[in-house]
């Protein structure tokens, strides 16, 4: 392992945070821009806090202390077992034990903040801080901590060869542990806050509500390729010992497929629509990188194209699916974007990935292990935290609070002073 | 129960958590990839019917809410 490639890798991180942050507020309303910037930021302080003292315990590392118990002739290793308040961890850097734990602290602790501000996308203009902030403390505390042991952290998934003969799940560049996972709380959030007043008519039609300002949309597509990379780049260093070779690899690869999912959102939104739809591409464009990022360093630039255009093509139909057929409303197309693009991306590694040893079909096994346990268990487990928090903090704003916007009602003041003026405040309530 | 969305979503989630256990069961009890391969892809077929049936559980939520 490279520390210091490793380290510079890991400093990118946050840009990932800062392109997502100007993607969903951009594809918001202008009344809740302020407030989906400040969320953004709170999802991050919390997720940082929650995992640094308790969630890394259960994260745990890969030979570290952990929570396990032995079934059919098997060893489950099931969650991590580390100090809790990182105690455990030395940051004198004197062994490379050492220094391999306090990076992956502080890997995952940026990580567990772009899993936090996933769902910020699905339940924009009707989500309040508060219950954002608990939402973020469940994923950093619990959620988050329990799949990354499962494969980052020498769990049962990272072991299947040993105890299944099978290959072991992978996922390099966070494709699941990161993106599936906040994609999942996304499905949830959205489901639990229910759509924004108006979207949806009696007959169950939605409405268009675009987004207020698309250049900052585009712009953050640009941030979160730098992030990408860098997040990446340090999960293949860290957990699959990828060299500075390797490290090249992973860039082209990450710029090849969300060009890839980018153009393909382009086409296919040209071809159905006659014009490009700007709002789609971007998208297509994060999606690129989400589906890339599973095989990031083990697969060839080709794939690595074609994993982009699959992922691309297939954000622009789901996003409408989503919204058309099953009355799902994720303004940020979250849902599709890091959910079902991350779940193609596991899907891709099993079927285009270089490995050195196992089967082929060993390997689509491994990785299709690890999407049933994203659905069966980290969904329900996820919702029904979400249900349970909405008992006590409910999630969605009230009906007045709709229609003032959340900068408004509940930080007091708009994100953009000299437009105050809104179409549908001239509607009578 | 209170509603027929919240009886779909029960049920749901318990067909998710069904198919999670079908895949781990499959690990466990069979040897070839090949037998292994069906009994996961039946897992997963059983959480895509878990999910389509959350979502129905939704849907009807909102047309009750209507």
């Amino acid at each position: 392992m490279n520390p210091v490639l490793c380290l510079f890798s890991i400093m990118l991180i946050p840009l990932a945070a800062a392109g997502m942050a100007l993607i969903h507020q951009g594809l918001g309303r202008s009344r809740s821009a302020a407030h989906a910037m400040l969320a953004t930021l709170c999802a991050l302080a919390v997720s940082a806090i929650i995992f640094v003292l308790f969630g890394s315990a259960w994260a745990g590392v890969a030979g570290g202390a952990a929570h396990s118990f032995s079934a059919g002739g098997a060893h489950w290793d099931w969650l991590g077992a580390e100090s809790f308040f990182s105690y455990g961890i030395a940051f004198d850097g004197a062994s490379a034990s050492d220094l391999s734990r306090a990076l992956t602290l502080c890997l995952e602790m940026l990580a567990v903040g772009l899993v936090a501000i996933i769902p910020l996308s699905a339940g924009s203009d009707r989500w309040r801080l508060g219950p954002i902030c608990l939402a973020s403390a469940l994923l950093a505390g619990i959620v988050f901590p329990v799949f990354a042991h499962w494969s980052w952290g020498g769990g049962w998934l990272s072991q299947m060869s040993v105890n299944f003969g099978i290959a072991n799940f992978a996922d390099m560049g966070g494709a699941g542990v990161i993106q599936v996972v906040g994609g999942l709380a996304a499905l949830s959030v959205a489901w639990v806050a229910g759509p924004r007043r108006g979207k949806f008519s009696d007959d169950g039609i939605p409405a268009a509500i675009p987004g207020h300002n698309i250049v900052q949309v585009l712009f953050g597509c640009i941030l979160a390729l730098v992030g990408w990379i860098g997040l990446d780049s340090a999960t293949s260093v860290l957990f699959y010992g990828a060299g500075l070779g390797q490290v090249v690899g992973v860039i082209i690869n990450a710029m090849l497929s969300a060009s890839a999912g980018c153009l393909a959102a382009v086409a296919v939104t040209r071809a159905r629509y006659r014009k490009p739809d700007a709002s789609l591409s971007s998208n297509g464009w994060i999606a690129g990188l989400v589906a890339g990022s599973a095989a990031c360093a083990m697969v060839s630039p080709v794939a690595a194209i074609d994993i982009g255009l699959v992922a691309g093509v297939l954000v622009t139909y789901m996003i409408e699916i989503f919204e058309l057929r099953l009355h799902v409303d994720d303004p940020g197309g979250a849902v599709s974007v890091h959910a079902l693009s991350g779940i193609w991306g596991l899907i891709a590694l099993g079927l285009f990935g270089h490995f050195a040893q196992g089967s082929r079909g060993g390997h689509i096994l491994a990785q299709l292990v690890g999407v049933s346990a994203l659905l069966g268990f980290v969904l329900p487990l996820v919702h029904a935290g979400n249900l349970l928090l909405n008992r006590f903090a409910p999630y969605r704003v009230d009906d007045d609070g709709h229609w003032q916007g959340m900068d408004i009602r509940e930080l007091g003041a708009g994100a953009y002073p000299e437009f105050v003026v809104h179409a549908d405040e001239f509607v009578p309530r | 129960m209170n509603t027929e969305g919240d009886s779909l979503k029960l049920v749901a989630c318990l067909l998710l958590l069904s198919g999670f256990f079908l895949v781990l069961a499959a690990l466990v009890l069979l040897a070839s990839t090949g037998q292994r391969t069906a009994f996961v892809v039946a897992g997963l077929g059983v959480e895509i019917l878990g999910l389509a049936l959350l979502t129905q559980g939704y849907q009807s939520t909102m047309k009750e809410q209507r």
